[in-house]
C-alpha cells in the first residue's frame, strides 16, 4: 500500500518550472531514494511534501489524505518528520533540548500545564525525557547531551537531526542528503543506522542523496529527477540498468 | 486652501522622502534598518546651523558642507558600528547595534548644545509668490526644486554610473557581486555616504523652513521616514520617494483636516496599515529596482 | 511588613528595590517576547502604560478594588498584545520592531489626548497600595513561574522558534500562534509591572512610557543575556541602580546606554549571562577529574 503518492505535482518559481507533473507511489516500510543532479528539484519535492511549499498545481496524498496546503507544523503532526540539507538545530539549545522540542507536535502540554506544573504535563515530561535519552542513546549522542548543538562535529549535527525528527514518532521520514560531508565509515554507519531505525522504528524513509553508493545499497526503491522530470522509478536494480538514466545522471558521475 | 495644504504636505513629504532613500538603499544592500539615520539628519541640519552662524554663508554652501560632514559621519557609523557585526551576526544584534548608535548620537549632540531649540538666523529673504489661488514662499520652492534636483541626480547616478551599476548588483546579490570583483565594503561605505548626504539635505531644508533644529529631531523624522519607506516599498529608491511625497501630504492634510493632537500618531497608523495590509509598498517587489 | 521594613532600612533604598522589583517584572515579560522568542519588540513601554493606565483609571474613576484594577490592567495589555501580534507576527524581525515602536507612539499619543487620564499632565492621586511586600512577592512568583515556562514544552518551543523558525515548524511547532502567545505573556508583565508602578508612584504621565522608558527595558535585557532569567534579574538591578550610583554622570547616562549597546553587540552579543549556564559552571566547579596544570 502506497503510504504516500505525488499525483502530478508541478511548482513554478516566477516562470521557472522547478518540478514538472511529477508522479510518484511510496510504498510503506521501504526505503525510498530521489536522485538527480544538482537543480533537478529533490529538495523542492521534499519542501512540498513537508509543507514549506504549495504546489502550483497536482496532489499529495498521505495515507489516503489530500495534504497539500497544509502548513508544515500540521504535517509534522500527522507524522511527517525531515531533516535538512543544510543542517537547522536549535544551535543555542542543549542537545537533549533539541531532542525535546521535536516531541512538540505529540504532545499537548499547554501554556497553564507548563508553567503552573499541573500533573498531566509531569507525566508528560517525564515521558518525554525518557523517550529523548533512548533516541539520543540510539544516535550515540547520549554522552553529549548537554552540550550546545552547535558544537558537536559535523556528522554528530546530522546525527542529532534524525534523532530529533525521530522524536515525532513519525510514520514517514525524508533524510535531505544525509551522508554529505561523511566519511567513509561515517556512511558505512550511517547506512546500517538507516536499516535499522527502519525496521525498529516501523519507517518509511524518502531520502535525497548524492552518494550513489549510499542510495544503491540501503534504497529499495528509486525515482530520478532531472529538470523537474521524473525520468525513471522503479526497483533500485531496474533503475540502475536504465540507459536514459546512466545517460543522464549516473554516465556523468561514474 | 487645499492647495496650500498640498504644498505645505509635499515640501515636508520632500524632506520624509530625503531621508527614506537614506533607509532604502542601506535597507537593499545589507537589510538593516539603518536606526541612526534619523541621528545622521539631525546632525546634518546642526552642521548646516555651524557653518550659517560661524561663516555666515549662504544656504547651498551650508547644504553642500552639510552633506560632505554627514558623508563622513555616515561611512563612520557604518565602519565602527555595523561592519564588525556583518557577516557573524544576527539581524537582531545589527539592529541593537543601530539603535545603540542613534541613542549614542542623540544624547551627544544634546550634551554638546543642550535640548533646547535653536533658531536658524535668518539667512534668506522670503518672498511670497501668488500663482493664481495658490501661496508659494521663495523658501519652499527652494526645497521642492532642491530635493528634485538631488532625487533626479541620485536616480541618474544609479543608472548611469559605474558605481549605481555596482550598488544594484550588491542589492540584487552581495555575495555574487563581490565574486564579480566588486569590493562589497567599498560599495556599502558608498551607499552609507550618500544616504547620509541626502538626508543631511533634508535636515538643513527643514531647519530652515520651520526655523528650528534640536538633539532630538532626528528620531521622529526618522521613524517617520522609515514609515514612508516602507510605504513606498522598503528597497525601492522610485518608492522611497513617492511614499515620502505621500506620507507629508497625508500627514498635513490629517492635521489640516481632521485634528492636530494625532500629528504624530498618523505615520505609524499608516505604517502599521500598510505592513498588514500590503507589505510590499506601493513600489511592488516586481517591479521594483532595488538599490 | 512594610511598616518594619522603613524602621530598618533607609528609604531611598527601599524605594529602589521596589523600583527593581518592578523593573524585573517588566523586564522578564519583554525577555519572553525578545529574549526567548527573538521577537524584537522596542515599544514595551508601550503596554506598560496600557496596564498602568487602566488600572489607574479603575482604581480613582470607578473605585475598584486594587486587585481588580491590577488584573484589569494586565489583561488589557495582554489583550493588546494579541490584537498586535495576530497580524504583524508573520512580518520579519525588523519590520516587527518597527510595528512596535508605532504601537507605542500610538498609544502614548493617544493618552496625551485621553481626558480621563488627566490628558498630558498624567494623571495623580492613584490610591498608593504597593510597597516592598507586595513588589517582591509578585516578582519572586514571576521568577519562579517563569522559570517553569521555560523549562516546558512551551518553553521550549519559544526558543526553538529564535533559533531556527522553519526547523520548529518541522517539529510540528505552530509558530504563529507561538509567538503571539508570548506577545501576550510579555504584554500581560509589562501591564502588571505598570499597574503595580501606578499605585506605587501614585502619579503617572505619558512622558513617562515613551519610547526611551523602552529602549531602558530593552537594555535591561540585552545587558543580561538574551532569554536568560539570570541575567534579565542581572540586567534590571545594574541599570536601575547605575543611574542612580553614578550621580555625577547621570547626564551622561544615555550616550553610556547607546555605547554599551554596540559595544555589547560587538564584543558580547549573548550579554552577560546569555550563554552561560548552570549546567557549565557545576561541571568546572565540581570537577572531578584529576589534572594538573597544561605543560
Amino acid at each position: 500500500m502506497a503510504i504516500l503518492s505525488l499525483e502530478g505535482v508541478s511548482q513554478e518559481f516566477g516562470g521557472l518550472l522547478a518540478l514538472d507533473q511529477v508522479r510518484l507511489e511510496v510504498e510503506a516500510g521501504k526505503v525510498f531514494g530521489i536522485i538527480g543532479p544538482n537543480g533537478a528539484g529533490k529538495t523542492t519535492l521534499f519542501n512540498i511534501i513537508t509543507g514549506i511549499y504549495t504546489p502550483s498545481s497536482g496532489q499529495v496524498i498521505y495515507k489516503e489524505k489530500a495534504i497539500n496546503g497544509l502548513p508544515p507544523y500540521e504535517l509534522a503532526r500527522l507524522g511527517i518528520a525531515r531533516t535538512f540539507q543544510n543542517i537547522r538545530l536549535f544551535n543555542k539549545l542543549s542537545v537533549l533540548d533539541n531532542v525535546k522540542v521535536g516531541f512538540h507536535g505529540v504532545t499537548k502540554a499547554g501554556f497553564f500545564g507548563s508553567m503552573l506544573g499541573l500533573p498531566g504535563e509531569r507525566r508528560e515530561e517525564k515521558a518525554i525525557s525518557k523517550r529523548a535519552h533512548e533516541l539520543l542513546e540510539m544516535v550515540g549522542l547520549d554522552d553529549k547531551k548537554m552540550e550546545y548543538a552547535d558544537s558537536l562535529a559535523y556528522g554528530e549535527q546530522r546525527r542529532l537531526e534524525i534523532a530529533r525528527a525521530l522524536a515525532l514518532n513519525p510514520s514517514l521520514l525524508l533524510l535531505d542528503e544525509p551522508a554529505a560531508g561523511m566519511n567513509a565509515s561515517e556512511k558505512l554507519n550511517l547506512m546500517s543506522f538507516i536499516e535499522e531505525i527502519r525496521d525498529h522504528e516501523d519507517l518509511t524513509i524518502l531520502l535525497v542523496e548524492h552518494d550513489m553508493n549510499v542510495v544503491m545499497n540501503i534504497c529499495d526503491q528509486i525515482a530520478v529527477l532531472d529538470y523537474g522530470r521524473k525520468i525513471a522509478d522503479g526497483p533500485t536494480e531496474e533503475v540502475k540498468n536504465d540507459p536514459r538514466v546512466i545517460q543522464s545522471y549516473l554516465g556523468v558521475e561514474a | 486652501m487645499f492647495l496650500e495644504q498640498l504644498v505645505n504636505g509635499l515640501t515636508l513629504g520632500s524632506s520624509y522622502a530625503l531621508i527614506a532613500l537614506g533607509y532604502t538603499m542601506v535597507y537593499g544592500i545589507i537589510q538593516l534598518i539603518n536606526f541612526a539615520h534619523g541621528e545622521i539628519y539631525m546632525f546634518g541640519a546642526f552642521a548646516g546651523l555651524f557653518l550659517v552662524t560661524l561663516f555666515d554663508v549662504n544656504i547651498f554652501v551650508a547644504l553642500l558642507g552639510a552633506m560632505a560632514f554627514c558623508m563622513v559621519l555616515g561611512m563612520l557609523v557604518e565602519r565602527v558600528a555595523y561592519r564588525p557585526l556583518r557577516g557573524k551576526s544576527s539581524r537582531l544584534s545589527a539592529l541593537i547595534s543601530a539603535i545603540g548608535v542613534s541613542i549614542f548620537l542623540s544624547t551627544l549632540m544634546a550634551l554638546l548644545r543642550g535640548t533646547n531649540t535653536t533658531r536658524y538666523p535668518e539667512i534668506l529673504k522670503i518672498h511670497t509668490y501668488h500663482l493664481g489661488p495658490l501661496e508659494l514662499s521663495s523658501l519652499q520652492i527652494i526645497i521642492l526644486l532642491v530635493s528634485a534636483l538631488l532625487m533626479i541626480g541620485l536616480q541618474l547616478m544609479i543608472q548611469r554610473t559605474r558605481l549605481g551599476k555596482a550598488m544594484r548588483a550588491c542589492s540584487q546579490d552581495l555575495d555574487a557581486a563581490s565574486l564579480m570583483g566588486i569590493n562589497p565594503n567599498r560599495i556599502i561605505s558608498y551607499t552609507f555616504a550618500i544616504g547620509s548626504a541626502l538626508a543631511a539635505a533634508g535636515g538643513v531644508m527643514v531647519g530652515i523652513y520651520y526655523n528650528a533644529v534640536w538633539p532630538y529631531m532626528g528620531t521622529m523624522a526618522g521613524l517617520k521616514a522609515f514609515s514612508a519607506a516602507v510605504l513606498g516599498g522598503i528597497g525601492s529608491v522610485p518608492g522611497a520617494m513617492i511614499g515620502g511625497l505621500t506620507l507629508g501630504v497625508l500627514e498635513i492634510l490629517g492635521v489640516a483636516y481632521l485634528s492636530s493632537s494625532y500629528k504624530d500618531a498618523i505615520a505609524f497608523g499608516i505604517l502599521i496599515l500598510v505592513l498588514i495590509v500590503r507589505p510590499q509598498g506601493i513600489m511592488g517587489q516586481k517591479i521594483t529596482k532595488k538599490v | 511588613m512594610d511598616a518594619l521594613l522603613s524602621q530598618y532600612i533607609d528609604a531611598y533604598y527601599l524605594h529602589l528595590m521596589v523600583l527593581i522589583g518592578i523593573n524585573i517584572i517588566l523586564v522578564l515579560g519583554l525577555n519572553i517576547i525578545t529574549g526567548v522568542t527573538g521577537q524584537l519588540s522596542m515599544g514595551h513601554a508601550g503596554f506598560m502604560s496600557i496596564g498602568a493606565y487602566t488600572a489607574a483609571i479603575m482604581s480613582v474613576h470607578l473605585a475598584f478594588p486594587f486587585w481588580a484594577s491590577l488584573l484589569a490592567g494586565a489583561t488589557a495589555a495582554a489583550a493588546f498584545g494579541f490584537l498586535l501580534g495576530l497580524p504583524t507576527l508573520r512580518l520579519e524581525g525588523d519590520y516587527l520592531a518597527m510595528v512596535t515602536i508605532g504601537f507605542a507612539e500610538i498609544v502614548r499619543v493617544f493618552f496625551l489626548n485621553f481626558e480621563p487620564g488627566g490628558k498630558a499632565v498624567g494623571l495623580s492621586g492613584i490610591p498608593e497600595h504597593t510597597g516592598f511586600t507586595l513588589v517582591w512577592t509578585m516578582a519572586l512568583l514571576i521568577i519562579v513561574l517563569n522559570a517553569k515556562l521555560l523549562n516546558s514544552r512551551i518553553g521550549r518551543s519559544f526558543y526553538a522558534i529564535r533559533e531556527n523558525e522553519i526547523a520548529a515548524e518541522a517539529a510540528g511547532i505552530n509558530t504563529t500562534r507561538l509567538k503571539v502567545l508570548a506577545f501576550m505573556i510579555g504584554a500581560s508583565l509589562a501591564g502588571l509591572g505598570g499597574g503595580l508602578y501606578a499605585h506605587y508612584m501614585t502619579y503617572i504621565a505619558p512622558q513617562d512610557f515613551g519610547f526611551m522608558k523602552s529602549i531602558e527595558l530593552l537594555n535591561m535585557v540585552v545587558l543580561g543575556g538574551m532569554g536568560s532569567i539570570p541575567g534579565a534579574i542581572l540586567g534590571t538591578i545594574v541599570l536601575t541602580l547605575a543611574p542612580e550610583m553614578l550621580r555625577i554622570v547621570a547626564e551622561y547616562r544615555l550616550l553610556f546606554y547607546g555605547a554599551l549597546l554596540v559595544l555589547l553587540m560587538i564584543f558580547r552579543p549573548n550579554g552577560l549571562l546569555g550563554d552561560i549556564r548552570w549546567y557549565d559552571f557545576k561541571k568546572r566547579w565540581f570537577n572531578k577529574g584529576v589534572k594538573t596544570w597544561p605543560s
